[in-house]
């Protein structure tokens, strides 16, 4: 008798033990799901490993397709870099906020701002009234971010941005700051996020419209790969997707269909796939279930790695891997109970520690309420130091490969985005996919029925729709001074009346005549900055060449 | 029979998240009533004139940006001046409690915070409509 058959026989055995026993004691429910609502079963043995081939569809670390991960030590060679996102307020408020995270231990910087910031409009502008210094710092002009970087040394510390439509502008500050430290850009390293789809479908800082929003990002590509050599130009993020309500397989699919739209748009704007690939990031979210996780992230990286080799035949091995970034599920924290909230974030951080992350943010135990206090972000950041030196989870490379379960997963979560990709392909690519609305439609769905879900009871939430409690309103939450907006309207007053404005209006003008035609528009925005232009008045000129997007509004 | 409750589910300001504003213009729309949805990036004043113009009993505001104090109590604001007192105004998102009193005191009828079910908000409207059906 062979192998599988001798499994076989043996399960049959049990599963029939199983059913006269369930007769008598039923199981808790009818039906088992994932956090995604997929089917789990009893129990996986290894009959599901039937049709997967070790060497083509999980291989080693380092090698294609890179289901166990990028490097070949991983976690071995260095742990992930714990990047907690942050900024609020002015610069000078986010400058000590900086300086106290790099105190206690994080690796990396990860700048918030604020909305207007986001959406390219000064902080006197009459929209950015009440949203001024809110969800993050407000940089106006370049002298704001050299004060937010003031004593920090960028040739030290790598630094991402969560920045999209004025990607450009706030890149070119950095590259601006750091020449004034005597940082040249090749030294530099980080991420922008820069990645427009997906602020279309699920985030909404968008400003242009797709067209000259696919030519800001290659035109960053472009410029990047010739003087910033290190830097992340692009972070694809499935984070927000997940956030909005989307399903984990989703997550992956319209992700990589967002990736594939990118890359795509910058074989067409004429660069080489090999030469701008291996610089493409990712980013993703640490929702609750753990296993459905770390199947995710694997399946990710074998999908991206299969598309960039099948599709656009890039040979380099960066160009294959997927490397990407991990934020804890903010959407999975409670305001009630909020001490329950450092759980699930240490729950989910394992997660991504077992998917073979490369940075981590972990969210703090307030931020359904407010932006978190110092107290709360260290506990946060605490708790990747646990699981990095306590835990165990990084001493060998991808742990839970070889789980029947975490592979049949892996393999389910693949099949489901790639359907999804063909669905997109047929639909002409992600940009039309989401101009039709069908990326919003599907994210949509899954996020109502996970509410129904939470409402019938079925979806147990901690706190919310069991095990509640009577109690009294939180203490101690971070609030932003609503002066911030006049101090900042003070400094543009200032900065406006003290700067050379015939310089400025000189690089505005160049600028809008590289909009009309098709010059790369980095070194020209780099020269309006230079010159102290706002981030206001830069995007400005770029609005009035390539007017605005109009959000398709779907219920 | 009854009439038909017409709400109006509004993003003010700057935020993008519209998760639990679509959420429940669903479940508002799933409950029987007739319900518009800006979509994002209104200013008080677009979100006035669409309560104006649509003619609706409720107008239901989310905000996930901190910019709710300054945001919700314009619209009511705004609404004064049209002389329109006669509209069920609620507001959710990311509040803190202690910003509660401040946002009923300027006519925020209730403010929904994280975890509360669909349900409640349904009910809410239907007890404390202004105009009577």
């Amino acid at each position: 008798m062979s192998d599988t058959d001798s499994i076989k026989k043996g399960f049959e055995a049990y599963d029939s033990g199983v059913e006269k026993s369930i007769a008598r004691f039923p199981e808790r429910k009818k039906s088992f799901v994932t956090g995604s609502k997929s089917p789990v079963k009893r129990l996986y043995t290894p009959l599901d490993d039937a049709g997967r081939d070790y060497a083509r569809d999980v291989g080693f670390p380092g090698e294609y397709p890179y289901t166990r991960g990028v490097q070949n030590t991983m976690y071995r060679g260095r742990f992930w870099t714990m990047r907690q996102y942050a900024g609020f307020s002015t610069a000078e408020e986010s400058n000590k906020r900086y300086k106290f995270l790099l105190e206690q231990g994080t690796t990396g910087l990860s700048v918030a701002f604020d909305l207007p910031t986001q959406i390219g409009y000064d902080s006197d502008h009459a929209l950015s009234q009440g949203e001024v210094g809110k969800v993050g710092v407000a940089i106006d002009s370049l002298a704001d971010m050299e004060i937010l970087f003031d004593g920090i040394p960028l040739d030290k510390v790598s630094t991402s941005m969560t920045i999209n439509a004025p990607a450009s502008v706030l890149l070119a500050m950095y590259i601006a700051v750091a020449e004034k430290q005597g940082v040249s850009p090749d030294k530099l390293e980080g991420t922008i996020q820069n990645d427009i789809l997906k602020e279309y479908v699920a985030r909404g800082t968008y400003i242009f419209p797709p067209a000259p929003s696919m030519r800001l990002i290659t035109d960053i590509f472009a410029y990047c790969s010739k003087s910033v050599p290190n830097w992340n130009t692009i972070s694809i993020s499935g984070y927000h997707i997940r956030e909005a309500g989307s399903t984990a397989a989703q997550e992956v699919a319209f992700t990589i269909a967002d990736g594939i739209a990118y890359v795509d748009a910058a074989i067409k704007a004429g660069l080489d796939v090999d030469q701008f690939a291996p610089r493409l990031s990712f980013f993703f979210n640490a929702h609750n279930d753990l296993f459905e996780e770390v199947a995710k992230f694997r399946a990710a990286r074998r999908v991206w790695a299969k598309v960039m080799k099948e599709r656009f035949g890039a040979k380099s091995p960066k160009s294959l891997s997927l490397r990407f970034h991990t934020q804890t599920a903010g959407s999975t924290l409670t305001a009630q109970q909020p001490d329950n909230n450092i759980v699930r974030v240490a729950i989910q951080t394992l997660a991504a520690v077992l998917g073979g992350t490369q940075s981590l943010h972990t969210n703090s135990k307030d931020e359904a309420l407010a932006l978190p206090t110092e107290a709360s972000v260290r506990i946060a950041l605490r708790t990747q130091q646990i699981v990095a030196y306590e835990s165990g989870a990084a001493e060998t490379i991808d742990p839970l490969a070889g789980s029947y379960y975490v592979e049949s997963m892996t393999d389910r979560i693949q099949k489901e985005a790639e359907a999804y990709i063909a669905t997109i392909d047929g639909l002409g690519g992600a940009v039309k996919a989401i101009e039709k609305g069908y990326v919003q439609q599907e994210i949509q769905d899954a996020a109502y029925a996970y509410q129904m879900d939470v409402e019938s009871g079925e979806r147990v939430v901690v706190g919310v729709n069991k095990f509640q409690i009577e109690e009294g309103s939180p203490k101690g939450l971070l609030r932003v001074d609503p002066i911030v907006g006049e101090r900042q309207a003070a400094k543009l007053k200032e900065l406006r009346a003290k700067r050379d404005n015939r310089a400025v209006e000189g690089t505005l003008a160049a600028l809008k005549a590289g909009a009309k035609g098709d010059a790369n528009l980095m070194p020209l925005i780099l020269d309006a900055v230079k010159a102290y232009a706002t981030l206001g008045e830069i995007c400005d000129v770029l609005r009035a060449e390539f007017g605005e997007y109009q959000q398709k509004v779907i219920l | 029979m009854e009439r038909t409750i017409r709400v109006l589910v509004a993003k003010p300001g700057l935020d993008g998240h519209d998760r639990g504003a679509k959420v429940i213009a669903r479940a508002l729309r799933d409950a029987g009533m007739e319900v518009i949805y800006t979509g994002l990036r209104q200013t008080p004043e677009q979100i006035v004139s669409a309560a104006v113009q649509e003619d609706v009993d409720v107008v239901a505001m989310s905000i996930l940006s901190g910019a709710h104090n300054h945001l919700f109590p314009r619209v009511m604001e705004l609404l004064k001046e049209k002389g329109v007192d006669d509209v069920l105004v609620i507001g959710g998102g990311v509040i803190p409690d202690d910003d509660i009193p401040g946002l009923k005191g300027a006519g925020i009828a209730a403010v929904f915070t994280p975890g509360s079910p669909t349900g409640d908000i349904i009910e809410f409207i239907k007890k404390n409509l202004k105009r009577k059906a």
